[in-house]
């Protein structure tokens, strides 16, 4: 199935596709189909989770004023609101970096600049996934110091 | 064909209107031109001539080395299809009078095959991943001695991609198949969907497998620009997602 063409090949000067008469080499794998499915279950949970997001941060309550420090804080003081989050990062960072990578291997031209390309959207995801896991896991909302101002933090803290 | 009826009575002939046109088209000979250059050409029509028949009167009475395909000039071959007006359609089933007559009426080859002369492509690698999803009935056991039958339920499930004339139109109009012609291309999938759904087809995991490629129904992002291109009104996009359907659930 992988045959190539012995027809002539594309005349000069004239908009065709990258390779019109190589066929790629069949892929004998499920991946495209978990990667199509997670673009959809994971657009759907990413609806409700940053609309949910959205709703909590800027409508209730004081709404765009309440979002500081404290805020933060007290919201990550529940493991509700951690694992909110951390699906959050991961789903949104999956979902986009796949779709990052089909635009990648739609629109870069050579190999090269294609392979170039993903390398560097996986480790702008690798970074960025790391350091927002470690920051949900390894924040501390009460956190002790000469130049903390006791007033705010929030009001569950003891140094309060 | 409003020119070849000269011969009826005035009366008629008067009652249909004419009007003139301007058919722009991009030209490539490969052999003179650099690259693909537009020439526009007027020609006098009448309200029931279709592009097709325009295209005939450039050939035939202004300039003789104009190049397209075309055969049955009804609809029916698939020979045809080119960008009219940047929309791919088959040149045998435009009506003159629906292009907006007022403005050019641009005509190109249909866009992601290589261009051999003026509106003429080469066909051949929208037919080789035709060939790779096995438009053919696979079946095993004896041959029967008399014809495979089917309920009318089990023929209606496959009914809307019979209908399938190999024209290009929707694969030429893919943004997906123009970035590297690598995807398979909504015509091989839909003629992969009319052996998918036969029930007398035994062929159907292979098929899929086929398809389950990365070059396969993952790279569809239905944009339903095939759809929408599809001379025959076969819903493209539909099968498409059927076959997704299929692999997903392995159930067809
Ligand atoms: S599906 Fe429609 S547009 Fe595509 S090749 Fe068949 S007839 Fe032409
Ligand atoms: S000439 Fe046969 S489809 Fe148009």
């Amino acid at each position: 199935m992988t045959a190539v063409q012995s027809t002539p090949g594309p005349a000069q000067a004239i908009d065709a596709p990258r390779s019109p008469y190589r066929r790629s080499k069949p892929t004998r794998t499920n991946f495209e189909l978990y990667a199509w499915l997670f673009m959809r279950m994971s657009g759907v949970l990413l609806v409700v989770l940053v609309l949910g997001h959205l709703f909590v941060n800027l409508v209730l309550g004081d709404g765009i004023h309440q979002v500081d420090f404290a805020f933060v804080a007290g919201k990550w003081a529940s493991p509700f609101w951690k694992v909110w989050d951390l699906s959050m990062l991961w789903l949104a960072m999956l979902h986009g970096t796949n779709g990052v990578r089909t635009i990648i291997n739609d629109y870069a031209e050579r190999n090269g600049t294609r392979f170039w390309l993903k390398m560097a959207l996986y480790v702008a995801f690798t970074l960025t996934v790391v350091l927002g896991t470690l920051v949900i896991f390894t924040f501390d909302p009460c956190p002790v110091g000469a130049d903390i101002d006791a007033s705010a933090l929030p009001s569950f803290c003891p140094a309060r | 064909m409003a020119r070849e009826t000269d011969a009826t009575p005035e009366s008629t002939a008067g009652a249909i209107p004419s009007f003139d046109v301007t058919v722009r088209i991009r030209r490539y000979d490969p052999e003179q031109d650099e690259a693909p250059h537009w020439e526009d050409y007027k020609v006098s029509v009448h309200g029931t001539d279709r592009l097709l028949d325009a295209l005939h009167m450039i050939k035939w009475e202004q300039d003789g080395s104009l190049t397209f395909r075309r055969s049955c000039a009804h609809g029916v071959c698939g020979s045809d299809a080119m960008r009219i007006n940047g929309r791919n359609r088959l040149a045998c089933k435009a009506l003159l009078k629906d292009l907006d007559p007022s403005k050019p009426i641009t005509v190109e080859p249909i866009k992601g095959l290589p261009v051999e002369k003026d509106l003429v492509v080469d066909m051949e690698p929208f037919f080789q991943s035709y060939r790779e999803v096995m438009p053919f009935l696979i079946t095993s056991g004896h041959e029967p001695t008399k014809e495979r039958l089917q309920s009318a339920h089990d023929r209606e499930r496959f009914d809307d991609t019979t209908k399938c004339i190999l024209c290009a139109a929707c694969t030429s109009s893919c943004p997906v198949f123009w970035t590297d012609g690598q995807y398979f291309g909504p015509a091989a999938i839909v003629n992969a969907h009319r052996f998918i759904f036969d029930s007398r087809d035994e062929g159907a995991d292979l098929r899929l497998e086929v398809l389950n490629d990365r070059e396969g129904v993952w790279r569809c992002r239905t944009t339903f620009n095939c759809s929408e291109a599809c001379p025959r009104g076969i819903q493209v996009t539909k099968a498409i997602a059927e076959v997704k359907q299929a692999l997903l659930t392995r159930k067809v």
